[in-house]
């Protein structure tokens, strides 16, 4: 046996089957002590059933589950040492913050003067002082959330369970908590595996994502190997945007049909005939769509070839026109071969078929 | 309203002006507070004339009193018939009903809350669909045809007395008869057969609001108690159960309250010891004892009165 220490969670070829739908498709997986782990994806795609599995409230039709090396496939949710932050937050109505918070030690039997001071720990964690005797209908939405948080963590689990925790809150909000997620994260050091269907917070929090569709996942990666080099068109159009090239397009800019993927930002604007250097690409076409996004300016191009591609350019320089005399300019776009990401020909959906 | 009608231009060509119906609706439209007046209207007035001026009505005779030479009611204020009210016979019968109610209203919740919990929590959709026509479709029929129905089944030549003959448990039964509250000559006629036919008839009053007040708590709560460590058993004390008692509560003041007031059923099963009902439809009947029979239904709702505020104060209200 190696020396490496048991993963957090691990999942082995597990699959989870509601009569004939497969909500998760024979998966497998290891999350390591002290990450922040995301499972990232679209409604349905399986990330919520396989937070449920490793919280024991549901349990795979096939294959195993362990947690540190032990296998909880079969073990009920209070049994394990995993804690969960519900979508709803589910605290409970008819108690107090304090008591919400509290209920863990509570059933543990723990004397109430420690119960008490871990309590207002938690609440000190969470910024939430002296609101032990609210009840929860008395809060607001982000105070409730925190609430949810201290219930969960003040139990020590090894793992932490969030089912899209944030998608109530609005924005600046929702990136505030964010930030002080990954904060408390970093204090408590626990594993923490959070839901979320929002790209851009799973690229933000997490030091590994794993993207979920159709039950299946599709990359594991940190979140710039998901960015700079997808690896299927989901991944490639799911997180972030991407323009696609395949077919004869991909073989007359790049001289072989591989479908790939290029981040719109790594594409630059530049006169019709300028020069290309080795180790580019290019294509030539015309500007049909100038829109201007505050901190940058989204182009849209039809190029000769007949693909409309997309571009986006930091407003490095602030200009009253923004640029926006360049709509129906052509244009020459050029680019590194170093951000070409070569996509996987069979992908979870069937490609739409190339013009032969 | 009238710049809206005389203004053509709003309206489209060729329309016509709103008919009397249509100005009718949109003038409650703008005025919210006459729609309300419309719409609470009948009910408000059935409330206060029918229902509160009748109980008024009823209170006011019992502060009357019946002339035991004459025989009829002296319309003048006194105290005499509330000292009547107060003899022992009297607070017999008042503890007899509220004796028989409660040990009814906590067997109707046993009862109850586990095929609440089942419909709510285990039924699958079709067995929950299933389950609620079970328990509504009894309302659907005459409440003196159940009642009479059970008469025949508790009777001596009845399917209960046969099924407990084929089975041999005659002499339990026989032993059962003759105890001394519960029993009677016969099941059709005893406290017990009472007992029976009034849990059968207010069950669907008890079960209903539990199953409203368990389909209310989310399934989120349940995991989450679970999550936190809460064994099945846990998570029952401290959160369905707590938050399932509001209809728990609602189901025991409609129990309560009915066999507090109820003559019919004792009439046709009891073996005729004297319940609050009973004796106010003999005094406001045979007797003519109008205000004495006020004067008891006065009883039942002074103790539905202390019922319903103890249980405000012990918090049974708190998850509402």
């Amino acid at each position: 046996m190696n020396d490496d220490p048991a993963p957090a969670v691990q999942f082995l070829q597990v699959s989870r089957y509601f009569g004939d739908v497969r909500a998760v498709d024979n998966v497998s997986y290891a999350i390591q002590d002290g990450e922040f782990f995301t499972l990232l994806g679209p409604s349905g795609s399986g990330k919520t059933t396989c937070l449920r599995m490793i919280a024991g409230f549901d349990q795979p039709t096939q294959g195993q589950i362990k947690l540190f090396g032990q296998d909880v496939t079969r073990l009920p949710p209070y049994e394990r040492d995993v804690n969960t932050v519900f979508q709803d937050y589910a605290l409970f109505p008819h108690m107090t913050v304090g008591d919400n918070i509290g209920y863990g030690l509570m059933i543990k039997k723990v004397p109430k003067p420690e119960r008490e001071k871990r309590v207002a720990e938690m609440l000190g964690l969470v910024r939430l002082h002296g609101l032990e005797r609210r009840k929860p209908s008395e809060l607001s939405g982000g105070q409730r959330q925190r609430v949810a948080l201290a219930r969960a963590l003040i139990n020590h689990p090894k793992v932490l369970l969030l089912d899209e925790p944030l998608g109530a809150l609005d924005l600046k909000l929702r990136q505030q908590m964010q930030l002080e997620l990954k904060a408390i994260q970093h204090e408590v050091g626990i594993t923490f595996i959070f839901v979320t269907h929002d790209q851009e917070e799973a690229l933000t929090m997490s030091d590994r994502i794993a993207v979920f569709d159709l039950g299946r996942i599709e990359q594991i990666g940190t979140p710039s190997e998901l960015y700079e080099q997808p690896a299927t068109r989901f991944v490639a159009t799911f997180v972030g945007t991407s323009n696609i090239f395949e077919g004869d397009i991909a073989e007359a800019i790049t001289g072989s049909r591989q479908i790939f993927s290029v981040r719109p930002e790594k594409i630059r604007i530049m006169q019709p005939s300028s020069e290309v250097t080795n180790g580019k690409f290019y294509a030539d076409g015309s500007i049909h769509n100038v829109i201007y996004v505050g901190m940058h300016t989204r182009y849209q191009i039809m190029l000769d070839l007949g693909q409309d591609v997309t571009v986006v350019e930091q407003n490095v320089e602030a200009s009253p026109h923004a640029d926006l005399s360049a709509l129906g300019q052509r244009a020459r776009l050029i680019w590194s071969s170093t951000a070409n990401s070569s996509l996987a020909g069979e992908t979870s959906y069937p490609a739409p078929a190339t013009p032969d | 309203m009238s710049s809206l009608e005389d203004s053509p231009n709003i309206r489209a060509e060729g329309a016509k002006k709103p008919s009397l119906f249509r100005r009718f609706s949109t003038g409650l439209y703008n005025r919210p507070r006459l729609l309300l007046l419309f719409l609470l209207g009948l009910p408000l007035a059935w409330m206060v004339i029918v229902y509160l001026g009748s109980l008024g009505g009823l209170l006011v005779q019992s502060f009357f009193y019946l002339d035991d030479f004459t025989g009829l009611v002296v319309k003048r204020f006194s105290l005499q018939t509330y000292q009547a009210l107060l003899t022992r016979a009297h607070l017999e019968i008042v503890g007899r009903t509220v004796g028989m109610a409660a040990m009814i209203t906590l067997s109707a919740a046993v009862l109850a809350f586990p095929l609440a919990y089942y419909t709510v929590r285990y039924a699958s959709r079709r067995m929950k669909a299933l389950l609620y026509l079970l328990i509504l479709l009894p309302l659907w029929s005459s409440y003196i045809i159940r009642v009479y129905s059970w008469k025949l089944i508790l009777a001596k030549e009845g399917i209960i007395s046969w099924v407990i003959g084929q089975i041999g448990l005659t002499g339990v039964l026989e032993f059962v008869l003759n105890l001394p509250i519960i029993g009677g000559p016969s099941l059709s006629i005893s406290s017990l057969g009472l007992f029976i036919v009034f849990l059968y008839i207010w069950l669907p009053y008890m079960v209903l609001p539990i199953l409203a007040s368990l389909e209310r708590v989310p399934g989120s709560l349940l995991d989450a108690s679970g999550d936190l460590g809460g064994r099945p058993q846990t998570t029952f004390r401290y959160i369905t159960f707590p938050l399932s008692l509001p209809g728990v509560i609602a189901g025991s003041i409609f129990t309560f309250s009915l066999t507090l007031g109820d003559y019919i059923i004792p009439s046709v099963i009891g073996d005729s010891s004297p319940v609050i009902g009973l004796t106010v439809y003999s005094y406001q009947g045979t007797s003519g004892n109008i205000p004495l029979a006020a004067a008891f239904t006065v009883v039942p709702i002074l103790i539905m009165a202390v019922y319903l505020i103890s249980a405000r104060k012990l918090g049974a209200f708190d998850a509402l």
